[in-house]
């Protein structure tokens, strides 16, 4: 780690230039292996209790995938929603002044501290036949609470912040001056906005859809509030879980677990490998 | 380079245990924190206990801790319970006992004592739940023969709560099958209770088809068609019912049904008796491998029998709950109607066979939802 | 306003922007109006449920509710587990941002990957995975229980299962950005003759500090507000074992609505109460 051979390595590599490679990572892995990996290499050698048939078994079982569709369906969608609300809320708080901005701000983190079960109960109580929301919606043939569109709207309050956050610190850090330059340049203020300002934000936006969609179809206490439970239609992939444990079927509970985690990490690889391709091939 | 991952290796070991111990400190603060000045000295007791039990018959008027694991609707009985024991037990004995309660779904509450929450007693729902502890060897095989009524001290019913002047007119379980007519009921996959419901159903529809397996299964699959949410416990389907407004008839526990009428609203709902039901019998054991690492046996197996004197008895029936005394029984006699009511061994046989048949995945209730399966 | 300067590092192009790069007034009020909107429907509604519903039976049922022992040292032990947990994850966040960012390895996307994980897990087997290595039939059961160490059903597995939750919220915040902003400046304070701390101190972490506090402030958040998992790991034992979102449950499902969302309000509040403290930070620093 010493800087003398400085010239050489800046032609070979980042890596040598600057210091810590070796402590940070060093740490990182290590923490990570810890207190994420250990643990949850428990759930794979768990679900290996099953034969293989048997895994494919209750991992194809029709409810079981009834209930990956559900999951899957409503935090992705969810998730594109948020990207479109947490784009604007985030653009607002960074860009405009205006009354109530400190207000606005400490909001977002809200639906983080409240327990998810606290925020499905009330989700309920708002979208539900008797409630302020489900009131008016209900003459109008809208149902929200008990159907699909109420689980997307409980996993867009779970994920909003997700993405307000991300995109947040780096519009506050992007660089006005290519803004000015472009309409210097005569260009319009929403074509500066497509073609300078998106692609900066579309890293961390495609960043916050991954993890508000991960965090989507592995929510539960605040979704089976407002879902209704109903199997097959608005039974959730977590929901299945818990019944299997409730049958103290550990391996079966593990099984869908593993395979929901092994779905959200496929999703969260690609985007996350995307990303730094980009970023590699835009320098 | 690797030098420098060996450094990192190192610093973060060092950080990971100061931490590890910084918390399992803590966890001593933590605890006494919560449990007021009794806890350290009880758990000194239960350690002295532990390593000489010969030491509990000689000192016994060292403070003692019981943890009792129960289920959702008993808190209120517990609290009250809690109080008379310990008043009772200082005075037969001298010594001062704290019980420390902890509340949750039945199944998993039962699965916390499998993986390791040191209860002296369980207090749950239904008897799959305390088979499971037994089966997995921290219970002996005998549990339901320690005590009376098959270690059920109490007992309940499954009734129907419906709105104030009954509007649709339900009287008894085929009313519930009628057109238009929604039930709530929580989901028997993931609560105890809705199994007592589910199984009232299924009794009824064999008694009134001369025990025709197919035509109770058509019965209770028509009355689950009736069902439009399915909550996850018993006290979210109340809740669905009494605070969102939906259905016309909620399936319950008789003590549930009182209790949310007496919290929730007197003049808004009333009770309907059906003309024949299950009779819920929740059970309790001691469970063996805990106290006998604790050394409570003798208290935790007290606390238990204190359930059937008269005392215990009247603190169950003040909170809803059947009494199973005789004389307790004819003092609220008022309380609790005569219904014809069988019992899971009439009709289903073990909790085993009953779980495997009905609610197992892939059971007779999934068949309910799942097309073919 | 002293308050709501940008919230950029202080530089040359703090201060006010050239018309060119805003928005005319109409675009502004509307999509300001929008954003509230948005707020009002998505986030600010469910919170007044919360509020409405806590002060429905008068304000003595709050007090009662918050004064409650139980109450109490349920606050105790969330406001514990936050303390040990949010510095851990912050370490970690720093090193592990710093590491990925400023430096090219493969199996970079991998990694980071990994490090989001937790946010793929649902919380109850964000707790379940504790179970099955610390419970009693898990991998280190038997040798806990032989030396009466407790680890899940105690503080430790709650601390565990916290941790396990939170863990990418600081690193997935700052990932991004230190991504943006690369690593020239780094590099130029080299060239000057500055070592490893120093570039921290004086390069990275003024560039990074708001990215920075925000993860945090998620971060504790989410500590404090976890449900599902804490409560595989947590046994429920009341004044022990019970964290404050965990007391919310029970009340409620003692039919103490009001309580329980007084409860849940005073989450509310510790939360508002973390970004107070970054409205003090950020106002401090813009003099």
């Amino acid at each position: 780690m010493n800087v003398t051979t400085k010239a050489a390595a800046r032609t070979v590599s980042r890596r040598k230039l600057l210091p810590g490679f070796g402590i940070t990572m060093g740490f990182s892995v290590l923490y990570l292996s810890l207190v994420v990996l250990l643990p949850l290499s428990a759930l794979l050698f768990n679900s290996t209790g099953l034969s293989w048939a048997k895994f494919w078994d209750v991992a194809t079982d029709a409810r079981v995938l009834a209930s990956y569709r559900v999951s899957l369906s409503t935090a992705g969608a969810a998730a594109l929603i948020n990207v479109f609300l947490g784009l604007l809320l985030a653009w607002v708080l960074v860009r405009y002044e205006f009354p109530g901005k400190r207000i606005f701000d400490a909001l977002i983190d809200l639906p983080f501290a409240l327990p998810t079960a606290v925020a499905g109960v009330s989700l309920t109580a708002l979208y539900s036949q008797n409630g302020w929301i489900g009131s008016l919606l209900t003459p109008l043939g809208f149902k929200v609470a008990f159907t699909p569109l109420g689980i997307t709207l409980a996993l867009m309050f779970i994920g909003i912040p997700f993405v307000v956050r991300t995109v947040q610190p780096v519009l506050e850090d992007l660089d006005r001056d290519m803004e000015e330059a472009a309409a210097t340049l005569g260009a319009g203020r929403g074509r500066t906005f497509l073609r300078i300002v998106l692609p900066e934000l579309l890293p961390p936006l495609l960043t916050g859809f991954a993890l508000a969609f991960a965090r989507g179809i592995g929510e539960y206490g605040s979704v089976v509030f407002i879902s209704g439970n109903m199997p097959m239609r608005t039974e959730i992939a977590p929901l299945l879980i818990m019944s299997k444990l409730e049958q103290f079927d550990y391996a079966g509970a593990t099984a869908v677990a593993l395979i929901l985690l092994l779905l959200s990490f496929l999703m969260l690889l690609v985007i996350n490998s995307l990303q730094h391709w980009a970023r590699r091939s835009s320098r | 380079m690797t030098k420098g991952i060996k450094k990192g290796l190192l610093a973060g070991v060092a950080l990971i245990l100061t931490a590890g111990l910084t918390a399992c400190g803590n966890s001593n603060a933590g605890n006494s924190a919560g449990a007021g000045t009794a806890a350290p000295a009880a758990t000194e007791a239960a350690a002295n206990a532990s390593s000489a039990p010969e030491a509990t018959q000689t000192q016994a008027k060292d403070p003692v801790e019981l943890l009792n694991v129960s289920y959702d609707p008993t808190r209120e009985l517990y609290e009250n319970y809690n109080k008379a024991f310990a008043a009772y037990w200082e005075k037969e004995t001298g010594q001062k006992v704290t019980v420390k309660q902890s509340h949750g779904g039945s199944g998993k509450q039962s699965r916390a004592v499998l993986d390791g929450l040191e209860a002296d007693v369980v207090t749950l729902a239904l008897g799959y739940d305390i088979d499971a502890l037994q089966e997995a060897g921290l219970i002996g095989a005998d549990w339901q023969s320690k005590y009376e009524h098959n270690s059920s001290p109490y007992t309940s019913t499954i009734v129907f709560l419906v709105r104030k002047g009954n509007p649709k007119g339900i009287k008894d379980w085929p009313d519930l099958l009628k057109e238009g007519v929604e039930v709530i009921t929580p989901n028997p996959k993931t609560s105890g209770g809705a199994r007592w419901n589910y199984l009232a159903a299924w009794g009824y529809a064999l008694d009134h088809n001369n025990n025709d397996e197919a035509k109770a299964q058509e019965f209770v699959q028509k009355l689950f068609k009736n069902v439009p949410v399915l909550d996850t416990g018993a006290r979210g389907s109340t809740t669905t019912f009494v605070e969102r407004g939906i259905g016309d008839v909620l399936i319950a526990w008789e003590n549930e049904a009182y209790l949310s009428i007496k919290e929730l609203g007197p003049d808004k709902f009333e009770i309907v008796n059906p003309s024949e039901s299950i009779l819920a019998e929740p059970p309790v054991a001691v469970v063996d491998k805990v106290v006998d690492k604790r050394g409570t046996r003798e208290v935790a197996d007290a606390y238990l029998k204190y359930l059937y004197t008269e005392e215990g008895q009247k603190i169950a029936a003040e909170n809803y709950y059947r009494p199973t005394l005789d004389s307790v029984k004819a003092e609220f006699k008022d309380q609790f109607p005569e219904i014809k009511l069988f019992t899971l061994a009439d009709k289903f046989g073990t909790w085993k066979e009953t779980q495997a048949k009905h609610f197992n995945d892939g059971g007779i209730f999934d068949k309910i939802y799942v097309p073919g399966s | 306003m002293a308050g709501t300067v940008p919230l950029h590092v202080p530089g040359p192009r703090t201060g006010a922007s050239s018309p060119s790069t805003t928005e005319s007034q109409a675009v502004k009020w509307v999509l300001i109006s929008l954003a509230g909107l948005v707020l009002l429907w998505l986030i600010a509604l469910p919170l007044i449920i919360v509020l409405v519903e806590s002060l429905k039976r008068g304000l003595d049922v709050y007090w009662a509710a918050l004064t409650d022992p139980d109450a109490a040292s349920a606050l105790k032990l969330t406001l514990l587990v936050a303390a040990i947990t949010v510095p851990l994850n912050t370490v970690f966040g720093v090193t592990a941002a710093w590491a990925v960012t400023k430096f090219r390895f493969r199996g970079k996307g991998f990694l980071v990957t990994l490090i989001d994980l937790p946010f793929a897990v649902s919380p109850v087997i964000g707790g379940l995975i504790f179970i099955l290595v610390f419970g009693s039939h898990g991998w280190f059961g038997p040798w806990l229980s032989d030396h009466d160490i407790k680890i899940v059903f105690a503080l430790p597995g709650i601390v565990l299962a916290t941790l396990f939750i939170t863990f990418p919220f600081v690193a997935r915040e700052l990932i991004p950005l230190m991504e943006e902003q690369g690593t020239q400046e780094e590099e130029a304070a080299i060239t000057l003759g500055a070592h490893g701390w120093q570039i921290f101190w004086r390069v990275t972490l003024p560039n990074i500090k708001w990215g920075l506090l925000y993860g945090i402030i998620l971060c504790n958040a989410r500590a404090m507000g976890e449900f599902g998992a804490v409560s595989v790991v947590s046994g429920h034992i009341r004044g022990e074992t019970n964290t404050l979102p965990l007391h919310v449950e029970i009340l409620y499902n003692e039919y103490q609505f009001s309580a329980s969302f007084a409860v849940a309000s005073l989450l509310l509040l510790l939360a508002l109460v973390t970004m107070v403290v970054k409205s003090l930070l950020v106002r401090k620093n813009a003099h």
